[in-house]
């Protein structure tokens, strides 16, 4: 793994551009894909779905670090509708996303990062702090005490 | 990285800057992001755009959105049509819809008449409203009129959401990403397909095999075998419903049918295909048989996701012939507000009436509240001959079960489910 062959304790992603500004936050790392509509209960954020890789945990104010998106068009409308009740995630990183996810993302001006190497899906852990630079396409993980 | 690469015109320039307005200016702020995040080169000009924004999702905040742009002066440049809603108003006391959610419909629909939508209300208008020629760019919301746009008409748009098409219909542009550029539109995956299909939900059952092991947005697959003659467009409307609710995906082809794959190399154009899938009537049978009968007893059956039609309703009343439903079963189905005028003129409606059906119109069934009906009317089962219905209406805790037409409307008549 690249976080173990320099420094154990910082690890470096980098991708292609996203969107938004750029945050420090706390990372919410999800194995399975994610879906606002179907996942989520949309009054407090929390991830609902019986199964889900993520169950229980709430997203708000969280980096959300998810494999892959699903549902059809409810995306566009949902991350704002969150924005708006002050229960969206703070940022959005994704191995492979897809257009109706980032026209929510940008509707409600929530950081979007996709296709990003290393995969963060494995190689960031729920409770990593990590700074996401959307405009260079880079994400740093500081793991103190790991 | 070219990511950032995106020309704009002389007048996208004045657009951005303000200069038409600030609404317009932030319709093409969110186009220019969305675009630039996934490499569009410039912005295309479209015909046409078509917009999804039930209650359900948007919520109040996007509610208040609109009505906000409803107040300023920005309208829609291209023909903007909308998609299925929540509501029929004919119908929401019968159905026992909370009022509330009736009385927030009323306020969007004249927040985006006033901004000057087509109030179309169907997730058909390629087959009632409008047909998009080969090549022709629009930013058509839902993912069921995207995926036969781009495979069946050869026409041109990505999955535009809500706000997506929204922006798309204020600037009349889209950003040139995804299947508007041809490299998107090659085929990547191989479905051999060796089945016999004949109903519509064998139909819905192929999409299911396919976007079940190919869950991609941009993933295109290839289906070849499917015979001369047996493909329609109610059929490939089933199938493009079901390859976008399992996978999805917003493009497929069919090899000597659809207008970019006269032959297997034609669809995928160079490409390598990553992925074979094989669909036998075996695979198809799993499909039926991954959505059994809780029990014999059917509360509901409802024919809809995509809605009905002429064709499919003039069957319906045909297959009913002149029998009534169970009393222990609703059975409904939903159209447009186009179809239902000719099937009501033609005599297809008041017999489906006369048997005791519903016909639904400008809704589609899963968005009109349905965790709230089924409490209220008790049911637990919907049977149905919509694979995508299926695939959704599990998450509003009801038990589905998915068979061809014909079942669903014996089931609908004898109150239960023939073995």
């Amino acid at each position: 793994m690249t976080r173990d062959a320099v420094d154990p304790s910082v690890l470096e992603l980098r991708g292609p551009p996203g969107f938004g500004r750029p945050l420090d936050g706390e990372a919410l790392v999800s194995s399975d894909p994610f879906s606002p509509r179907y996942d989520l209960d949309r009054s407090t954020g929390l991830i609902s779905r019986k199964g889900h890789a993520v169950e229980g945990h709430n997203l708000a104010g969280k980096i959300l670090v998810i494999p892959a998106v699903k549902g059809g068009v409810a995306a566009g409308w949902a991350f704002y509708d969150l924005m708006r009740r002050g229960i969206a995630p703070a940022a959005i990183l994704c191995r492979e996303t897809n257009p109706v996810f980032v026209q929510g993302a940008v509707l409600a001006g929530i950081p979007i990062l996709h296709r990003l190497e290393p995969d963060p899906v494995t190689s960031i852990r729920t409770g990593d702090r990590i700074s996401v630079d959307p405009t260079s396409g880079r994400v740093v993980v500081s793991r103190f005490g790991g | 990285m070219a990511k950032t690469d995106l020309r704009l015109t002389v007048e996208e320039d004045a657009m951005l800057a303000g200069e038409q307005g600030e609404l317009v200016q932030w319709a093409i702020r969110m186009q220019v992001d969305v675009g630039r995040f996934f490499g569009a080169d410039r912005l295309v000009p479209v015909t046409s755009a078509h917009m999804v924004g039930d209650m359900e999702v948007m919520g109040e905040p996007g509610l208040a959105l609109l009505q906000k742009i409803a107040h300023g002066a920005a309208r829609f440049r291209v023909p903007m049509t909308t998609n299925a809603r929540c509501v029929d108003f004919a119908a929401a006391e019968r159905l026992l819809q909370d009022p509330g959610m009736v009385c927030k419909e009323k306020e969007l629909i004249a927040a985006i008449r006033t901004i000057g939508a087509i109030q179309t209300d169907t997730c058909i208008n390629y087959q009632s409203v409008y047909q998009p020629h080969f090549g022709e760019h629009v930013a058509w919301g839902d993912t069921g009129t995207v995926i036969y746009a781009n495979s069946v008409l050869g026409a041109r748009s990505n999955f535009e959401s809500g706000p997506a098409a929204f922006a798309a219909g204020i600037t009349g542009r889209t950003p040139r990403y995804g299947f508007h550029v041809p490299e998107q539109r090659r085929g990547t995956v191989l479905v051999e397909l060796s089945a016999e299909l004949e109903d519509l939900a064998d139909w819905g059952a192929l999409g299911a095999v396919v976007g079940r092991q190919c869950n991609d947005y941009w993933q295109v697959p290839v289906i070849d075998g499917a015979k001369p003659g047996s493909v329609t467009s109610d059929r490939m409307k089933h199938l493009g419903a079901s390859l976008a609710s399992y996978g999805s995906l917003a493009m497929f082809h069919m090899v000597g049918v659809t207008p970019e794959a006269a032959s297997v190399d034609a669809a995928f154009a160079g490409r390598e295909p990553k992925q074979t899938i094989k669909v036998d009537d075996a695979a198809i049978a799993d499909v039926y048989a991954s959505y059994p009968a809780d029990r014999d007893e059917i509360d509901l059956v409802v024919l809809t996701g995509p809605q009905l039609s002429l064709f499919e309703i003039k069957l319906v009343a045909e297959l009913l012939d002149g029998r009534s439903v169970h009393g222990n079963t609703r059975f409904i189905i939903t159209t447009n507000q186009m179809n239902h005028a000719a099937a009501t003129a033609l005599g297809y409606v008041p017999a489906i009436e006369r048997a005791g059906g519903m016909v639904l119109v400008g809704v589609c069934f899963y968005l009109m509240g349905a965790d709230v009906m089924r409490e209220r009317f008790g049911w637990r089962n919907v049977l149905t001959n919509s694979a995508k219905l299926a695939n959704i209406i599990g998450g509003y805790r009801y038990h589905p079960i998915f068979r061809r037409t014909r079942d669903c409307v014996e089931a609908a008549v004898a109150g239960r489910l023939q073995s």
